[in-house]
């Protein structure tokens, strides 16, 4: 049972609120040494995995463009075109996003959006000039939530749209999980199952999406 | 072959960038362990498979050190005012938007031509194609925008302190996850979960797959590490095997239930806590507040969806 204690250090450290930096490498040594490796075993474990694992940060190269576009305005100009179009809602602006997001996911462009492309630059300043323009004496707090919304939308949109591309890394690890057990399916055997829940994602949070509007 | 090494040189150039220019910012607080910070993510792309393991060990305590304990600072390089902002996107219109669309385009044409494209290596497609479109992104709006030389780099700078050390976290949990694969910690949780389920209890044992994918899963940070414990524990054995379920549907459905976790989990950093340092939004958990009642419901969904489809 001991290599738990890492999950234990984990749980305490994010209850805490401690730097996650720190919390996750104390539980990295918490169940490696748990488990009878040597602290500098755990190191060299840790260095392998974060070297094996860079492509993780690669998408940051982006930064560059979207800074000159919020430099030449792009930001602005986001908060422009929702002020010329009234019927533009925040509930109605994010479920548009929502549903453009699940859709392009679904047939594989999962790269097409996303946190630094899209919903800082363009969806959260959209979605708060309708939400100012509804209400103008919106507090920050109020703010604060609609871009949260915003930065939920996009990950709901995308996490429940993707499965039901046929090639995305999550079937073709069941696919291949399976076949290790003796199971054969094919992918479309299983992207199909995942429209239920696609459905299901869209009603629940669409329909918080719109709530959004008549709160005020 | 344009492939991985590709990429990493045009990262590890561009966070060197980013940390000879703090380095050169005199008014950049903690300028020296800021610099530092982007130098060592800087040598972990451009030298990190030939510094060994306890080398990249060590750098990656270097950065934990200084990111975890407040020696990252934010930059303010020069930029424009918010006035010219204004004026410049009155005059500019849509148009402004189009440069942002440059990436998504070369990865979807990149993807779709790989087949035919000799020179690149197709397994790394997708990061290739980004490299190249931030690179042609760059080119084509310095090109229309004339901007100062530096821009797009100071810019870049300018956003990337912004996210500050959370930049580190996803990779960083990503290696935790290996760590915690080598330590064992799945099989331990598996096997304890699987002996939570009665004798032919059908709904319970739907629903103890269900919420272990998407408890697991929070702790994991992620789905794919979850599901094959989960699925060798209860789905196969329990569901499969002994109830006759319908492996395609417990397994499809199973992994959107851990999807649900994702939501919910600090541990999907990419997702939840990198996103709240980009809006700049006051509380680290904003966006798992709001995902809370979505992500909740769809998973009670996820488990009568299996309950009620997959043992017909």
């Amino acid at each position: 049972m001991w290599p738990l204690l890492g999950l234990g250090i984990l749980i305490i450290g994010f209850a805490l609120r401690i730097n996650p930096l720190l919390v996750v490498v104390a539980a990295a040594f918490g169940s490696g040494i748990g488990a009878g490796l040597t602290p500098v075993a755990v190191v060299a474990a840790l260095g392998k995995a974060y070297n094996g694992s860079r492509y993780v940060t690669v998408p940051w190269l982006i930064l560059p463009v979207i800074g000159m576009l919020e430099r030449a305005g792009l930001r602005e100009r986001a908060r422009q075109i929702v002020g010329d179009m009234a019927a533009a809602t925040t509930g109605r602006l994010l479920l548009v996003y929502m549903i453009f997001r699940q859709i392009t996911s679904a047939v594989g462009l999962t790269a097409i959006a996303g946190h630094a492309q899209t919903v800082r630059p363009l969806l959260a300043p959209m979605a708060e000039a309708a939400a100012e323009r509804a209400d103008p004496a919106i507090g920050r707090a109020g703010r604060m939530r609609v871009r949260a919304m915003a930065a939920a939308t996009d990950n709901i949109g995308m996490f429940f749209g993707e499965d039901i591309f046929l090639a995305v890394a999550s079937i073709l690890l069941i696919k291949g999980f399976l076949e290790s057990q003796g199971i054969i399916v094919t992918p479309l055997q299983l992207s199909v199952w995942a429209i239920p829940t696609a459905i299901a994602a869209l009603l629940i949070h669409g329909a918080r999406l719109l709530r959004m509007d008549r709160r005020r | 072959m344009i492939g991985l090494p590709f990429v990493y040189a045009v990262a590890g150039s561009v966070f060197g960038a980013w940390a000879v220019l703090t380095l050169a910012d005199r008014r950049q607080p903690r300028r020296w362990t800021s610099a530092a910070f982007w130098g060592l993510i800087s040598l972990s792309f451009l030298a990190g498979d030939r510094i060994g393991d306890l080398g990249n060990g060590v750098l990656v305590l270097a950065l934990v050190a200084i990111g975890g304990s407040g020696w990252l600072a934010r930059a303010e390089p020069p930029t424009t005012s918010d006035a010219d902002r204004a004026a410049s996107a009155a005059v500019r219109g849509n148009r402004l938007l189009l440069p942002a669309l440059i990436v998504p385009t070369v990865a979807l044409a990149g993807t779709l031509a790989a087949p035919v494209l000799g020179f690149v290596d197709p397994k790394q497609v997708t990061l290739v194609c980004l490299a190249a479109g931030a690179i042609i992104a760059v080119g084509v709006t310095m090109w229309w925008l004339r901007p100062p030389p530096l821009a797009p780099l100071q810019e870049g700078r300018r956003l990337v302190s912004q996210i500050g050390w959370a930049i580190l976290l996803p990779q960083l949990l990503a290696s935790l996850g290996a760590v915690f694969a080598l330590s064992g910690v799945g099989t331990i949780i598996g096997g304890s979960v699987g002996t939570l389920i009665p004798d032919g209890a059908r709904f319970i044992a739907v629903a103890v797959f269900t919420l272990g994918m998407a408890g697991f899963t929070m702790v994991m940070g992620n789905a794919f590490a979850a599901f094959p414990v989960m699925m060798a524990a209860v789905g196969l054995p329990v569901l499969v095997q002994a109830l006759g379920g319908n492996p395609a549907i417990v397994a499809a459905i199973g992994m959107l239930a851990g999807f649900c976790g994702t939501l919910l989990t600090p541990m999907a950093a990419n997702f939840n806590i990198v996103p709240a340092a980009l809006l700049e939004l006051d509380d680290r958990s904003g966006v798992i507040k709001a995902q809370v009642a979505t992500a909740l419901p769809l998973l009670a969904i996820n488990t009568l969806l299996i309950w009620g489809l997959a043992f017909r």
